[in-house]
């Protein structure tokens, strides 16, 4: 569904901070998977979601979706087909707005930019059936402002906004890292029901090392802007948390983290 | 006694006056405070406006028909900044200032290459000689006209802020992310954005030039910041009132910055003097920590 190909990177070339990320890096992900990547800071997850998404361009190597290459497509095209999820969840809504407005802005993601009414009152209803299941209570808030959710409210609107219009890839940057635990547990939770009720593809970065061995159907682990573990299906879950944690271990003592 | 007295005298005319230039601070309200834009386009869209109206007004339009033809030819200018902006990739300010120069002399042409045009006072403008001025009690039917125009123009906005045109111009400001996430240009909102705020900037030009019955080069110099300084006055003085809509504070902000101008005037400053008091009284607002706080954070890239 999402491939990288042979991709090539350097920030900053031609300066002091020159910092050559990916040489030759490729990785696809077909139709359908659940990938979970996990990997010490730095090791450049962030910046191959950004590839992926189009906020980064490429020096060399090829971006595609569903075969297609996209590599020159903008980043707001790209995001037809993919929605993106970060890990501050006051990136994925409006905070001035309320709960109401912003699931009217994400509904109107394929329509036309026009003077017709924002909001339709006739889907109030339908939006509180999608808000009811998530048990945080938004559905008798649909005025309150996004800016005054707290922050495991504000990253599940995020999810329901993003998943709200027909996407084929969910991409998601360490969405609970800023989260408690018991929270980060809930929206991971609605993030797994999410995938598998819309069948999406789905990446998915995370520093728990719980959450990329428990959902979804394969495991990459990068490594300074390459990929040192990568299993799937029956593979993946034959593996055990500490044969993870200590590869982990071993790559983050050798970068000093 | 006789600052005060001078004061009360010049009072109706500033009221008259701020509401005439809230339709402008409107215009930055949308440019600064929706899209964090500093746009000096501003500066040259406001006499464009006066100069359209003006010559429209000499040639026996309709006025009604020449405060479009202002709205209009101030949407222009800021389709022309937008685009430089957007498509050139020159930075915000510069592509404003660019615009701004290019419209002195766009303006001067404008009104046959004379610095000043006057309209006779017979002329039948939106303001004076119209059939619904005549009905109005003699004195106060400037205000009541100008009072009506602006609260016309702050129905249409608050509406357009309500559809999906304008819940996307919300997002551009708020979470400049999220347009992007909703499969959408951000360049192109933003081009929007700025063809609103220089059409109601160009309006506020047109209505002045047909209430003061003339056209000046220079008159735009200093109407950004003259703009910002209500929206500021406004939204700050105003902001605790949650259940008063942001317009209406622009709109109170513009009148209160007419007030305090008319004030320094009556302490004995020449008009002459008017653009150090508002340099003054920017700085004032700027330096008294009156920023509007919270309002631009930048997503980062
Ligand atoms: N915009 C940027 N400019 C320069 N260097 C960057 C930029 N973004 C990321 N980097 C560098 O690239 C490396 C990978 O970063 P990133 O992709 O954010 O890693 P991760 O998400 O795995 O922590 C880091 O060393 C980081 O400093
Ligand atoms: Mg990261």
């Amino acid at each position: 569904m999402l491939a990288l190909e042979r991709i090539h990177l350097t920030y900053n070339p031609g300066t002091v901070r020159e910092m050559g990320l990916f040489r030759d890096f490729s990785l696809d992900v077909p139709q359908g998977q659940y990938l979970s990547v996990v990997g010490s800071n730095g090791s450049g997850k962030t910046s191959m979601l950004n590839l992926l998404c189009g906020s980064l361009m490429p020096d060399a190597g090829r971006v595609l979706m569903a075969g297609k290459d996209i590599t020159g497509q903008s980043e707001h095209v790209r995001a037809r087909n993919i929605g993106r999820i970060h890990q501050n969840p006051a990136m994925g809504s409006c905070a001035g707005m309320s709960i109401l407005e912003n699931l009217a802005l994400s509904g109107s993601k394929q329509k036309k930019m026009n003077l017709l009414p924002a909001v339709d009152r006739k889907q109030v209803a339908r939006y509180k059936e999608m808000l009811a299941p998530l048990g945080l209570g938004l559905e008798n808030m649909l005025e309150a402002r996004a800016g005054n959710l707290s922050g495991g409210q504000r990253q599940a609107l995020a999810l329901i906004m993003a998943a709200m219009t027909p996407i084929s890839c969910l991409i998601l940057d360490e969405h609970t890292a800023a989260l408690d635990p018991k929270t980060a547990d809930t929206i991971m939770h609605l993030t797994d029901s999410l995938i598998h009720e819309k069948g999406i593809t789905a990446i998915m970065v995370t520093h728990n090392l719980r959450y990329a061995l428990d959902y979804g159907n394969r495991i990459v682990m990068m490594h300074q802007g390459q990929i040192v573990l990568d299993e799937s299906d029956e593979n993946k879950q034959a593996l055990r948390l500490e044969k993870v944690l200590g590869l982990f271990n071993e790559i983050s003592v050798e970068c000093g983290n | 006694m006789q600052i005060l007295s001078s004061f009360a005298l010049a009072l109706p005319s500033a009221v008259e006056q701020g509401l005439l230039y809230a339709v402008m601070a409107l215009g930055v309200m949308i440019t600064y405070l929706v899209l964090d834009f500093p746009d000096l386009t501003v500066d040259g869209s406001f006499p464009l406006g006066a100069v359209v109206s003006a010559r429209l007004i000499l040639a026996g339009t309709n006025p009604l028909l020449a405060m479009a033809a202002s709205a209009l030819a101030g949407a222009l200018a800021g389709l022309v900044t937008g685009l430089i902006h957007v498509k050139l990739k020159v930075r915000d300010l510069f592509s404003g200032i660019i615009v701004m120069t290019a419209l002195y002399s766009i303006n001067l042409r404008l009104a046959g290459d004379s610095a000043l045009l006057s309209l006779p006072r017979t002329s039948i403008t939106l303001l004076r000689n119209n059939p619904v001025a005549d009905i109005l009690p003699r004195g106060y039917s400037t205000l009541i006209i100008a009072l009506f125009a602006v609260f016309a123009v702050k129905v249409l906005l608050d509406l357009f802020f309500k559809t999906r045109a304008g819940f996307l111009l919300r997002a551009a400001g708020d979470n400049p992310q999220m347009v992007t996430a909703l499969a959408r240009d951000k360049g192109q909102v933003k081009i929007l954005g700025l063809m609103i705020a220089n059409a109601l900037v160009a309006l506020s030009g047109g209505l002045v030039a047909q209430e003061q019955r003339m056209f000046e080069i220079s008159m735009g110099t200093g109407a950004m910041v003259l703009s910002l300084a209500s929206v500021i006055l406004g939204v700050n003085l105003l902001g605790k009132i949650e259940k008063m809509s942001v317009t209406l504070k622009v709109i109170i902000g513009a009148v209160l910055y007419k007030i305090s101008v008319a004030f320094a005037i009556a302490c004995g400053l020449k008009p002459g003097d008017l653009k150090v008091v508002t340099a003054a009284l920017f700085l004032l607002i700027l330096a008294a920590g009156l920023f509007p706080k919270g309002g631009k954070k930048h997503a980062g890239p």
